[in-house]
């Protein structure tokens, strides 16, 4: 039983796993789980004490789920080990499978500039990208309410200042964030921001050295590789017809209430 | 020249690096920053930290900032004892997906409850609402819950048997609150526990020098704010009880 790793293509840390184990030919199960539609209630994910993975019978630990309902992908399973992160997860494989340097440099100020990225990215990127998901199509589908235009333009507005920060912090004027070469930290961030993109938020449009930054990330993962990773995303428009389970919907609730505020 | 770690010890990121570098003896210039005194807004901090944020650190023409990237690099450069940040592929992970978790799940209750009950008042000259340091609170209940049950189990120390970075982190951000007076492992024997162990291992004369200013926060209150930087703050802590 080897290596499985549970995907959700839809989130951000997922494609960055996702891509970095096809990249480096990591050989792994691909798990598939839909975070929108019946698998958070229904199934069980890997992680504690939890022998394996069902289909049916097995409830879903209401506490787990009110908090971690995003946050069960992506998930790492390797015999009886198991982890979450998808920092972790990342690190795991590039050390388990001896991936290229670059990904993540054995020289010490080189491999603190990944490190000092992917802190930083925790707070000031991820989540701040992908709320303009949620904004323009989750929070509508799932409440059937679309939301002022002013609460579009505050995500957006918060994002630019850590773009800002990104570009004149991280990037300068080098090709990827650590140099040279594309690493973990790059990987972690063009994911991430691709997800505006997906419901129409341009980001790269009027910063032309974002977008030169991630035309050279998708070249260096492979056009191909990096429009299958984001094949989902890119098509999001499509979950538009998708039934919500009405559980989930319910599960949902106060989640969705605090992130409409 | 040597390194500079530039901290506030107010700040639990800060407190977790300084712990560690004096604990494995690493020789330090202790470069004092007032993040409440807005000195994070010097141009020559600016130099060490374009964010502007501690902790950071200064190694020669090497700068770097994020707490876990910093003790990261000071324990490969200082080759500290394994268990810090174990070579073991599975323990190693462990620490990496803790100190990757507390992130979103830790920090940002933490950080809230702390402006909410000591940086508010000083700067607005007023307590902030019960009702969102209330709300602050029960949002740490689950993320505790988990600390307890998913990261410590039934082990001494988060990832085995011995102290490492990710205790260092979990408690020194703990800490906080339970310095300014929420006894947040109430009804959790388990935790406190690992909180005195934790304490132990690092060295207890070292622990409470680390905290000496965050337990003494009511001192705080006779601290000089200028007015213009009261007013530069004023917007950020409007927000948070909005």
């Amino acid at each position: 039983m080897g290596l499985e790793l549970y995907l959700d293509l839809l989130s951000q840390p997922c494609r960055a796993v996702y891509i970095f184990a096809k990249k480096n030919n990591i050989p792994f199960e691909f798990k598939h789980v839909e975070l929108f539609k019946d698998s958070i209630l229904g199934r069980k994910m890997p992680g504690g004490n939890n022998p394996g993975h069902s289909h049916e019978g097995q409830h879903y630990r209401e506490e787990f789920g009110k908090v971690n309902i995003l946050k069960k992908v992506p998930a790492l399973k390797d015999g009886v080990f198991t982890l979450a992160e998808s920092t972790a997860i990342l690190l795991y494989l590039s050390r388990k499978y001896n991936t290229p340097d670059h990904w993540y440099p054995s020289d010490t100020q080189k491999r603190a500039r990944v490190d000092e990225y992917l802190s930083w990215h925790h707070t000031n990127i991820r989540g701040k990208a992908g709320k303009t998901l949620w904004i323009k199509v989750l929070i509508p589908l799932f409440t059937g309410q679309t939301l002022p235009p002013e609460k579009l333009q505050e995500v957006m507005d918060e994002l630019a200042i850590s773009l800002k920060q990104f570009e004149e912090k991280f990037l300068q004027d080098k090709p990827f964030i650590v140099g040279s070469e594309i690493s973990l930290a790059d990987l972690m961030a063009i994911v991430e921001l691709m997800q505006p993109i997906g419901v129409g938020c341009d980001i790269f449009e009027d910063r032309p050295k974002l977008s030169e930054w991630r035309n050279q990330v998708e070249e260096a993962v492979g056009k191909e590789l990096f429009q299958e990773a984001h094949e989902l995303i890119l098509n999001i428009k499509e979950l538009g017809n998708i039934q919500i389970d009405p559980q989930l919907k319910e599960h949902l609730a106060p989640l969705l209430r605090k992130m409409m505020k | 020249m040597g390194i500079e770690l530039y901290l506030d010890l107010l700040s639990p990121p800060c407190r977790s690096v300084y712990i560690f570098a004096k604990k494995n003896n690493i020789p330090f210039t202790f470069k004092q920053m007032e993040v409440l005194k807005g000195q994070q807004h010097s141009v020559g901090f600016g130099k060490v930290n374009i964010l502007r944020k501690v902790p950071a650190l200064k190694d020669g023409g090497f700068t770097l900032a994020e707490s876990p990237a910093i003790l990261a690099y000071l324990s490969q450069k200082y080759k500290t004892p394994d268990h810090w940040y174990p070579l073991d592929m599975k323990k190693r992970a462990r620490v990496d997906e803790y100190l990757s978790w507390q992130h979103s799940a830790i920090r940002p209750s933490v950080l809230k409850i702390f402006w909410l009950k000591v940086v508010f008042p000083l700067y607005m000259d007023q307590t902030a609402p019960e009702e969102k340091l209330q709300e602050a609170l029960e949002d740490l209940a689950i993320p505790l819950k988990q600390l307890e049950e998913k990261f410590l189990q039934d082990k001494p120390f988060l990832v085995g048997n011995m102290i490492s970075l990710a205790d260092l982190v979990a408690v020194t951000e703990l800490m906080q609150l339970i310095a300014i007076g929420y006894n947040i492992f109430e009804d959790m024997p388990k935790l406190v526990e690992w909180r005195n162990r934790v304490e132990k291992a690092v060295g207890k004369e070292l622990f409470q020098e680390a905290h000496k200013v965050i337990l003494n926060f009511q001192d705080l209150n006779s601290m000089l704010i200028e007015p213009q930087l009261k007013e530069q703050m004023k917007p950020r802590l409007l927000k948070m009880v909005a």
